[in-house]
């Protein structure tokens, strides 16, 4: 078999070619690490030969992409027994880069395509990076997967440009950058124009520097080195470090996600020795995250399941792709204005309908607010923006739907409302038109019922604010055919969002298990809880803001409203609605006066819509209890509650896949990216006594069942897996 | 067991810790050479030669203090070259951590006569030159939650809810009672000027007393610790630990908190033969000492425990107690302790004012306010005196003398 990377000289430049036969894309497996190996093992002997014989070395890729970075799927199953064979396997890689940038001729890196991770990290190997103009990405995402750049990433950007800057704009983040950026961020040289300028461009600078022996050495191996910004000895940086890990701490809200503790502690540490030192330092805190759980849990949603979801997991087989032209969004509330705006965003025309011109037009301007700020910042024209927004057109009238190929209403929460609307328009919009509402609870099927197309009628459900928010709810209401399916989840995908579909039941995936999340944070301020303790919970347990705030913000009113549908929807089947115990706070606080931030008064306190503190009185309406749970309890609750409900879910039938679970609890309702999603955190629980799995999730949530109630009992479906020692797959 | 005695405690004045500071051309060797001179000089029949130890604190080790400040002093102050010397460091409990240490290594019989005490320079050495792995290094830092001592202080006042009145109102005090002792001569006796090698006077007097400070004085001083809570990102971190607390109630600033100043101090512990031989009169007895570990990241609420510990191991209660000597690190360590000892009167509580009035030389101090206690227990007459200090990274040291 031909080797993964292969040595190609001409006149007198040896171009290392990295193109895996067994791959469609590069990536740091065992084949890259023998030939690399090998290559630069000739590249040495050569120079030593004959060292006028070669002028260069060019780094390069005969793939679409430059490099992919590591083989997830097999680093996901390492355990702590693996890790000597891990970091030797590391130090291995790390080794042959380290005599490529030590070879004393001038190497440079030719980037045709995306290089993250890894690929970045052999490119940083090179005294040089010229990347091709495009729309493929280049940086350090390993923080975003639970892992470290510990190819020697963090080394070489902690050298290149002092650890402030390195933490800060390349490693705690992980960005993901256009080749444009990257160049303004110090991590590419040169950007061309085209392919065909690449690798003559990388020529050409070799031929630049012949003689230059600075050319060919990094600059932390040059003589009289300094590390930019000094390093953690030098007074002036000295000074400030302490506050580099409590001010991630204070970022990360007390969640205790390790890849970025990992990668300050490589870099400051490494910023201390000398270069291969360094590398070593790196290398251990890379194998602690890769035998770790978080890593496994975070690349399990952010790699496998979103990989997934994109590849179109949940799209049904053998539906045409279906591209969206024109777009009516009823109802220019806020929800229907952010609509507007993401579908405007991708040039589909937009029918903005509301009862008045009035309402649509101020739906509008929410459009022109957003634009007028990206103008403001020199990040769109303003041209652009006039033909952004002529995209729009406010109506109030149902003739102007004429044409449109896809409905998105987002109307009030009301069922005849709703089927109203849908009656008048349904003869206007295309006979074909896609029907789609954004009801965040009301069951599809029932709305289903004012169309004369139900297979055509669909739940696409958005979170707020739209343009922020990356996912989409796609409810199947039980007339609704795979056609419909498959172009609710082609509209989603043109508007760069990320689509989940579940089946229909009340509050349907999302709203459900957010509405057990916010009772059981609400419950314990019944049972006396300190309310500071509660949101201090909630965020030290990685939820993206704190319950009661979040209560705040969802509004106590409409909670009460979709729980009294709830609650007649369960008579009216002949059952009996159990309170929770959050009710009778939530129905005291809004006989207070004080049931959203909407209303300028909730659990907090606002002044001009600013937030300034919790409610003074909080304390005094709900006492705190004189003996106070255990901490680890009240976060454990909030995710445990989450989890279960989620598993009652895949029981029901209304979660079809564990991908659209683990997404669409991270990107929809803050579940804890670290844990992965409300299934991966069942999969991957990782007990207080060292066991990890679904059997110790199993227990924890029995003896959070003693201590708290029944809510948290198994479910079935999970007590089965757990008995077998079976994943939720 | 034998019994450790104090024979005799002196200190240098403390000059302002910066370049203005009358103090700071005097270099930490020389302020040592001045005490241990007069030590002689005040005790002539001292063989120097036969002290077994000089047992010094200093908190930053480096530079002009650093290298076993104390051997080189020994030296330097011609007590004779078989005199050994240590430098230890227990941070801000240092000072009474090497009288307490002569005191045990005396109490067990294996050594007579030892001098103890600490010097800190911090116009020269600055606070935290010498790094140290909680503060620097992440890793650690992040494992053990480390914030600055300032948070800690404030945490502390939001928790008792002190308010900013409340700490201005005791540091005002502190200045008075400063004032005012200073004024009697009450530390006449122990605060030895400081001379340059003509024999020409530096400086003779606490120069950092701020006479005539009030709450209302106090009240344009701006919070010391609300900006690095805040933007250095310590409060969230104390605040994770801290679960109940919304947030940090920032009251401690320059006027309130202990001074940054340069100074040494020196007690002179040994048995009772070693007394005799010597030529030497017996001021007080070391009844008990105590360290104690305590929550690091609150850092400041050791002196409650240690005091307890001391008094338990002395077989005393706190109503033996006549007179308290707290450092003064900041005004809510001191108020804390009062409460944690049930109460203990403010009257009975550093008479002659603290570390906010005078500074707060950080390996000295411990020396320094133990030299007080039993010159007022002296003064007063009086039986009982308890030293206490809070102490970095989370600890508490107390001191119990009696008066003969």
């Amino acid at each position: 078999m031909s080797e993964a990377v292969r040595y190609e000289v001409e006149g007198g430049i040896v171009n290392l070619v990295i193109d895996d036969p067994s791959q469609n894309a590069n990536t740091m497996n065992q084949a890259y690490s023998d030939s690399m190996a090998k290559a630069v093992d000739r590249l040495v002997q050569e120079i030593a030969d004959d060292a006028d014989a070669i002028k260069g070395v060019i780094v390069s890729s005969a793939k679409k992409t430059f490099f992919a970075g590591g083989d997830l799927k097999l680093m996901t199953q390492a355990t702590p027994a693996d890790a000597q064979a891990l970091f030797d396997n590391v130090e291995g890689i790390k080794a042959t880069l380290r005599r490529l940038e030590t070879c004393g001729k001038p190497v440079v890196a030719a980037i045709n395509g995306a290089a993250l991770g890894g690929g970045l990290e052999i490119a940083l190997a090179c005294h040089r990076r010229i990347a091709v103009e495009g729309r493929y990405e280049i940086g350090l995402p390993e923080v975003t997967l639970g892992l470290l750049p510990g190819g020697g990433g963090v080394t070489r950007t902690v050298r290149m440009f002092g650890l402030q800057d390195a933490l800060m704009n390349v490693l705690l983040q992980g960005p993901r950058m256009k080749p444009a950026v990257a160049q303004s961020k110090g991590l590419v040289d040169e950007v061309v124009g085209s392919q065909d300028e690449l690798l003559p461009a990388a020529k050409a600078w070799i031929e630049s520097v012949q003689g230059d022996e600075e050319a060919a050495t990094q600059p932390w191996d040059r003589k009289g080195y300094r590390m930019p910004g000094g390093t953690p000895s030098s007074p002036k940086l000295a000074q400030f470090l302490p506050a580099f890990p409590s001010n991630l701490r204070k970022q990360l809200k007390g969640a205790p996600y390790q890849a970025p503790r990992n990668i300050m502690s490589a870099a400051v540490e490494g910023a201390q020795v000398d270069f291969d030192t360094a590398s070593r330092i790196e290398s251990r805190y890379l194998v602690e995250l890769l035998v770790g759980q978080q890593f496994k849990n975070m690349t399990q949603a952010f790699f496998f399941d979103l990989s997934s979801i994109n590849a179109g997991g949940s799209r049904p087989e053998g539906v045409e792709p279906r591209k969206f032209t024109k777009v009516a969004v009823l109802g220019a509330g806020m929800m229907g204005a952010g609509i507007a705006y993401v579908s405007a965003k991708v040039g589909m025309e937009v029918v903005l309908k509301d009862i008045s011109l009035e309402a649509a037009e101020k739906g509008k301007a929410y459009s022109e607010k957003l634009l007028a700020k990206q103008v403001d910042k020199g990040r769109m024209t303003q041209d652009k923006a006039d033909e952004f927004l002529a995209r729009i057109h406010p109506s109030d009238d149902y003739a102007d739907l004429e044409g449109c190929d896809l409905v998105v209403e987002a109307v009030f929460e009301s069922v005849d409302l709703k089927h109203q609307v849908f009656g008048d328009l349904q003869d206007v919009v295309k006979p074909d038109a896609l029907l789609g509402s954004n009801t965040s609870t009301l069951p599809i099927t029932s709305l289903a019922e004012g169309v004369k197309r139900p297979e055509d009628f669909i739940g696409i459900h958005f979170f707020s604010p739209v343009d922020k928010m990356p996912l989409v709810e796609i409810i199947a209401g039980e007339k609704t055919s795979d056609a419909s399916i498959a172009g609710a989840l082609d509209y989603v995908q043109q508007i760069k969002k990320t689509p989940i579909v579940v089946n229909d039941s009340r509050g349907f995936f999302t709203s459900r298990v957010i509405g057990t999340f916010v009772n059981e944070g609400i419950g314990m301020l019944a049972e006396g809880v300190h309310p500071v303790s509660i949101e201090r919970a909630t965020t030290q347990a990685g939820f993206p803001a704190p319950v009661l705030q979040l209560t705040d913000e969802l509004n106590m009113e409409l909670m009460v409203k979709i729980r009294n549908e709830s609650k007649a929807a369960v008579e009216a089947e002949g059952g009996t609605w159990e309170p929770a115990p959050a009710e009778a706070i939530i129905d005291r606080m809004i006989e207070l006066g004080r049931p959203s931030r909407l209303k300028g008064a909730g659990f907090y306190e606002y002044a001009d819509g600013k937030r300034t503190g919790l409610w003074s009185g909080l304390t005094e309406e709900f006492p705190v209890a004189e003996e106070q749970p255990d901490f680890e309890d009240l976060k454990e609750r909030l995710t445990f509650i989450m989890s279960l409900e989620t598993i009652k879910c895949l029981e029901e039938g209304v979660l079809r896949t564990v991908p659209d679970a683990n997404i669409g609890s991270i990107f929809g309702i803050g579940f804890p990216a670290l844990h992965g999603g409300a299934i991966q955190y069942v999969n991957g629980y990782p007990a207080a006594d060292g066991s990890i799995g679904i059997e110790a999730f199993t227990r924890r949530a029995q003896e959070l069942a003693q201590t708290y109630g029944d809510r948290f009992e198994p479910p079935a479906l999970l007590l089965e897996k757990a008995k077998n020692g079976e994943k939720i797959s | 067991m034998t019994d450790a005695f104090i024979y005799d405690a002196i200190r240098t004045p403390r000059g302002r810790g910066k370049k203005s500071g009358s103090l700071h051309e005097i270099k930490p060797i020389s302020l040592l050479n001045g005490l241990l001179d007069e030590l002689q000089s005040r005790n002539p029949d001292l063989a120097p030669n036969e002290v077994d130890d000089v047992v010094l604190g200093v908190v930053s080790p480096v530079g002009d203090q650093g290298a076993d400040i104390a051997r080189t002093a020994v030296l330097a102050a011609g007590f004779g070259e078989q005199v050994a010397g240590v430098q230890l460091n227990r941070f801000c409990g240092s000072g009474l951590e090497a009288v307490n240490q002569a005191s045990a290594r005396v109490k067990s019989g294996w050594e007579d006569l030892i001098v103890a005490g600490g010097v800190e320079s911090m116009s020269r050495v600055p606070m935290a030159s010498d790094g140290g792995a909680w503060a620097m290094d992440p890793a650690t830092a992040l494992a053990t939650d480390f914030v600055p001592q300032g948070i800690g202080a404030d945490l502390i006042a939001t928790l008792e809810g002190f308010s900013r009145e409340d700490v201005d109102a005791f540091a005002a005090e502190s200045q008075a009672r400063a004032a005012k002792a200073i004024a009697n001569g009450y530390f006449a006796n122990s605060v030895i000027p400081v001379r340059d090698q003509n024999g020409m006077l530096v400086l003779d007097h606490d120069e950092f007393v701020r006479e005539g400070t009030t709450v209302e004085s106090l009240s344009a001083l701006g919070p010391s610790f609300a900006q690095i809570g805040d933007f250095g990102g310590f409060d969230a971190v104390a605040l994770e630990k801290y679960h109940t607390v919304e947030k940090i109630n920032h009251v401690h600033h320059a006027g309130n908190s202990s001074g940054i100043v340069d100074g040494a101090g020196l007690v002179l512990i040994g048995n009772e033969n070693a007394g005799e031989r010597h030529g030497l009169k017996p001021r007080a007895r070391v009844v008990s000492t105590a360290v104690i570990g305590s929550e690091p990241t609150i850092m400041l609420t050791g002196p409650g425990p240690a005091c307890h510990k001391a008094l338990k191991k002395a077989g005393l209660t706190i109503e033996d107690i006549d007179l308290v000597e707290i450092n003064e690190a900041f005004a809510a360590v001191a108020m804390k302790l009062m409460r944690d000892l049930g109460d203990y009167p403010h009257e009975q509580t550093n008479v002659n004012g603290g570390a906010i009035a005078m500074g707060h030389p950080l390996g000295a101090t411990g020396a320094m306010i133990l030299g007080t206690l039993v010159d007022e227990l002296e003064r007063r007459e009086k039986r009982y005196g308890m030293a206490t200090l809070c102490i970095g990274g989370g600890m508490g040291i107390a001191t119990i003398v009696e008066r003969i």
